[in-house]
């Protein structure tokens, strides 16, 4: 997802912030193209927040994990705290949404652009069709060859796995259709 | 940090006792499953091996502290409380996955019966009328998904590789069966939370198990031990009587934050 524009500057603000938040295991894309975050919304009424002097009371934000083992969710939750205080919000609650499920369709086509520029073969939409996904042929990040095979169904993080290029035989990672 | 709140569940004071004595023994399966998984890092038969056990370890781990989490929404103590304080009489995990590693062909054997009972129990668990439990379900089995790739094709590799490769199979098949039922039998309050839709049936759970195992096995011609008579455990998993291997293993999974029990962190 984008950042939605909201009828609201302050939260505007705090979601331009998230954009300056990214997965610190993949440093080119940002919290929000990946679709991570769920929710921005005044914890209390804005009205609330003036009649106590605050500049813009307490915003929360709702984020969701990639995948539920995965150690960057606690930085990624101290990042977005940093980075919506910088967005001059007093106090922000941070939380976290599991249901739904995170999947890699909700990450932007300009993400996955990125990912493939990083060397890392983005994950094709699925549509909820993840067994056909993973079996679906993947494109060489560095050659685009489209004849690569499966080395590893893990990689160096949890969303990630390892391929060989049939043609330019390069080893690459691919993110996993999730 | 904590979970949403979701909206508040009527349940009785018995069903929230059974949800917590489940919920637990859901958790300590996989920590302690986990944490097996994660004596192999550094020591994997090849590179790609050992990257592919450290996440499925990092993985079952994740798990578990989901529903540690929701162990303590219902009031309970909180996941690392549960994970590192906890003497070996408290866990409810299952006797399959508290066996040391073993060789390689035993550790993947392990993972590819967990893998099935959890590709049977998830989606069951989608379905719980219990919101929470429905959500971590949803969550897991994505993620399950791929573990059960990974260990259904050593599965195949073990059972066709070599000669060696068959007989360590067998071997760890001779070993792990007669836990089986033990994994899959009820807890007491099981019925219970039958009744109120938040858990499936056991009996229905464990033939659907038993018979997605059983199929893989024949297909790759490997017939499960006729008599299971060599090791047996106690038929309640709660029960320590016999003390068994999770103490060692808590030893040491446990040591640096019984050195340091005020650190913020592990």
């Amino acid at each position: 997802m984008r950042p939605p524009v909201t009828a609201d500057p302050a939260l505007d603000r705090v979601w331009q912030a998230l954009t300056t938040v990214h997965d610190p295991e993949i440093p080119v894309l940002n919290i929000v193209e990946m679709g991570l975050v769920r929710e921005v919304a005044h914890a209390r009424p804005a009205a609330d927040a003036a009649a106590t002097g605050q500049r813009s009371g307490v915003v929360r934000v709702v984020i969701t994990p990639t995948f539920s083992g995965c150690p960057a969710l606690a930085v990624i939750e101290a990042d977005v705290a940093a980075a919506v205080r910088g967005a001059g919000v007093e106090r922000v609650e941070v939380s976290r949404r599991l249901s739904p499920p995170w999947s890699t369709d909700e990450m932007t086509d300009e993400a996955r652009r990125k990912l493939e520029e990083f060397g890392i073969a983005p994950p094709q939409p699925h549509g909820g069709l993840l067994q056909i996904a993973l079996d679906a042929p993947v494109r060489c990040p560095r050659c685009g060859h489209p004849d690569t095979r499966l080395r590893n169904p893990f990689g160096s993080t949890l969303c990630r796995e390892i391929r060989t290029c049939e043609a330019c035989e390069e080893t690459f990672e691919r993110f996993k259709p999730l | 940090m904590s979970e949403d709140p979701g909206p508040p569940l009527p349940l009785t004071a018995a069903v929230r006792e059974a949800l917590i004595e489940r919920l637990t023994a859901l958790g300590d399966d996989e920590l302690v499953l986990g944490h097996r998984d994660s004596e192999w890092t550094g020591h994997g038969p090849i590179l790609e091996e050992d990257i592919a056990i450290a996440n499925v370890a990092q993985d079952e781990i994740g798990h578990a502290v989901l529903w540690y989490e929701l162990v303590q929404g219902l009031g309970g103590p909180e996941p690392d409380e549960l994970a590192f304080t906890r003497e070996a009489a408290a866990f409810h995990s299952a006797g399959l996955v508290e066996q040391p590693k073993g060789d390689w062909a035993f550790t993947m054997l392990r993972q590819f019966l967990f893998d099935s009972y959890e590709a049977e129990l998830l989606p069951r668990l989608m379905r719980s009328s219990y919101a929470p439990v429905a959500e971590v379900a949803a969550k897991v089995n994505r993620e399950e998904l791929f573990h059960l790739r990974h260990s259904g094709l050593w599965l195949e590799r073990l059972a066709h590789g070599t000669d060696e490769s068959r007989r360590r199979l067998v071997a760890a098949l001779d070993t792990l069966w007669p836990l089986l039922p033990q994994l899959l039998a009820p807890l007491p309050g099981d019925a219970a939370l039958t009744v109120a839709g938040i858990y499936p049936d056991t009996s229905e759970l464990e033939g659907a198990v038993m018979q997605r195992i059983t199929g893989a096995l024949e297909r790759v011609d490997v017939a499960p031990p006729k008599a299971a008579a060599a090791r047996s455990e106690p038929p309640d998993r709660r029960d320590r009587s016999s003390g068994g291997p999770l103490v060692a293993l808590l030893a040491e999974m446990q040591s640096v934050a019984r050195n340091d029990p005020l650190a913020e962190g592990w």
